[in-house]
């Protein structure tokens, strides 16, 4: 399992890379943030739409450009994310923040990470981790209050 | 400390005691390349292959020695005791500025400021010639600047004023030479260019162009952090007005650098930092400065730095100029050729007279992913903007990924580039 959790560039990083899950931006969505990095050139934009009752992710999307990593981290997130609340979305940064920065054991967490967990392997090359953790801090932004920051970036 | 004195005798013993000329080495690659301890060793399971070299070059033995046989025999602060370390390690010092002097050709070693880097030495030119000048009056960069060569102006543009215009290039790389007498009409106060590309390689027709700004009254900064490492500067044939590098990437230490500035205009320049060392009297009332190259040379230096870039400039002297050049040219005509023949690789920067520079996009592998993919086949390049974002706008890219040559690369290297890029492709394809 481990060899697995390490390699940087499984077949399920490539897919999402290959054929981003929700990749469209969204004209009604309620927070838009535009999340960059510029040492990588990564760009990209993370739209989000809540239900009626203000506690539900009814719609994620994103758009952009980027490397491998960044391109598939961001749609996973969305595809996971679809539906869950806002507390889930919440917790969930936290533990994949833990998890891409190595502070968190992926092997403890595979159960609630899913599909998730193949981007665990980044936390073995420091100077990807970044690539990886743009679009969770994009939503992050998008959670916070509506008079947070609409733009994140990360170096 | 009459500091003319020390540096002029400093220079004398020297000169005095530099070997006799008895011609370069013949031209052996595999002698050179065991010349650099570092090349010679495994990454992820395969030869390193550096070709990052525009980032930092490899240090050959002799450099790493000269450092530690400094630090192990004559280690102890220059210009300010008398025993016996003391003067061991000034003249080391002094000795360094005459090898640097003697190097690029400087008419004099009071022309040759020791500073830790280009940017350092930027910096300072920037703060200095900025005090003198007016909100309105302007400096001239090119597209092709590192952030080196832009934000020390910015910062001055916030702090006084001044305006920035920017010499354009064409498509091939080249700076376009049609608009630079326009830009020099007043109030150009001067014009800061590079003399090598970092992400182009493209190589300026600096003398030309410092002719052209002369002929209007405009002195020239010439940021020569790529060049040294390709050719021998001659500033005088330049006839540049400053000419910046930094050691480490001429195969000397990090953490050393030059500034070659004429005497007259070095001499007109306030000092750039306070401290020991660049002073002649200090009371609480007042301060009198030395003179350069003492006055831009505040608190300890990296003395050590310079002995180990001095013994950088001995061991390029040893080298085959000529045979140098034509390696390097081959090599960059056969990387060329390598990479114009993997589909969907395009090469940003085609200029005519190039140092072996090569920065590309391959279609559908980001930069990054190629650059950690390289990695895995033991291959080192730099990816993402290379610290030249108006360049990356000028061409419309986000990042590339750059490799960049020296003389110890070999054929193989650049074979085993081209096999890296292919393995990356089917990655991510």
């Amino acid at each position: 399992m481990s060899n697995e959790l390490d390699d940087l560039y499984q077949e399920i990083i490539l897919d999402h890379n290959r054929h981003p899950a929700n990749f469209r931006s969204m004209v009604d969505a309620h927070r838009t943030v535009e999340a960059d990095n510029p040492l990588c050139g990564d760009r990209l934009t993370l739209y989000l739409k809540l239900d009626d009752d203000g506690e539900h992710i009814a719609d994620l999307s994103f758009q952009g450009s980027g490397c491998a990593i960044s391109v598939a981290s961001a749609s996973l997130l969305t595809q996971r994310l679809k539906g869950a609340t806002v507390a889930e979305a919440e917790a969930l940064f936290e533990t994949m923040r833990g998890v891409l920065t190595g502070v968190i054991d992926a092997a403890d967490t595979t159960e609630a990470l899913g599909g998730l967990a193949a981007l665990a392997g980044v936390r073995r090359y420091p100077m990807r981790v970044k690539c990886a953790t743009l679009s969770w801090h994009a939503l992050k932004a998008a959670l916070g209050a509506e008079d947070a920051a609409d733009s994140v970036s990360t170096e | 400390m009459p500091c003319e004195e020390l540096m002029t005798l400093a220079a004398e013993i020297a000169a005095a005691d530099a070997p006799e000329p008895s011609g370069p080495r013949p031209w052996d690659l595999d002698a050179i390349r065991r010349d650099f301890p570092i090349l010679n060793q495994q990454v992820n399971g395969a030869p390193l292959a550096y070709l990052d070299n525009a980032a930092t070059a490899q240090k050959p033995t002799a450099v790493i020695e000269s450092i530690a046989d400094f630090y192990r025999h004559d280690n102890a602060n220059v210009h300010r005791a008398v025993h016996a370390l003391a003067e061991r390690a000034t003249l080391a010092y002094e000795g360094a500025r005459e090898r640097v002097r003697g190097w690029i050709n400087a008419r004099s070693v009071s022309e040759v400021v020791f500073l830790r880097g280009t940017t350092e030495a930027i910096n300072l030119i920037a703060h200095g010639l900025g005090q003198g000048w007016s909100a309105g009056d302007r400096v001239v960069l090119t597209q092709m600047e590192h952030h080196a060569n832009i934000v020390p102006w910015q910062l001055l543009r916030e702090r006084a004023g001044i305006d920035i215009a920017v010499l354009p290039i064409n498509d091939a790389g080249e700076l376009d030479l049609a608009g630079l007498p326009r830009l020099l009409a007043p109030p150009t106060r001067l014009l800061a260019l590079t003399h090598v590309s970092n992400v182009l390689g493209t190589v300026n027709p600096i003398a030309d162009i410092v002719h052209i700004a002369h002929e209007h009254g405009v002195p020239v900064l010439v940021d020569g952090a790529q060049a040294m490492a390709h050719q021998r500067v001659d500033v005088q044939a330049l006839d540049c007005d400053f000419y910046c590098f930094s050691g480490h990437k001429m195969f000397g230490p990090t953490g050393i650098g030059v500034l070659y500035g004429r005497q007259a205009h070095l001499a007109a320049l306030p000092p750039w930092q306070g401290g020991g060392e660049m002073i002649r009297r200090v009371t609480f009332e007042r301060v009198r400065f030395a003179d350069p190259p003492q006055r831009f040379e505040a608190g300890t230096q990296d003395f050590a730095g310079a002995v180990g870039l001095a013994a950088a400039i001995d061991y390029l002297d040893n080298l085959d100029q000529g045979a140098l050049a034509r390696h390097e040219q081959s090599l960059l005509r056969y990387a060329v050729e390598r990479l114009d023949a993997v589909p969907g690789l395009r090469l940003i920067g085609r200029a005519a007279h190039r140092a072996p520079v090569l920065s590309f996009l391959v279609d559908g592998v980001h930069a990054h992913d190629m650059g950690t993919l390289l990695d895995r086949k033991g291959v080192a390049v730099r990816t993402g903007h290379h610290c030249a974002m108006p360049l990356m706008d000028f061409y419309g890219v986000p990042a590339t990924t750059r490799a960049s040559l020296a003389f110890y690369n070999t054929r193989d290297e650049i074979d085993r580039l081209a096999d890296a890029i292919d393995y990356a492709r089917g990655v991510l394809a």
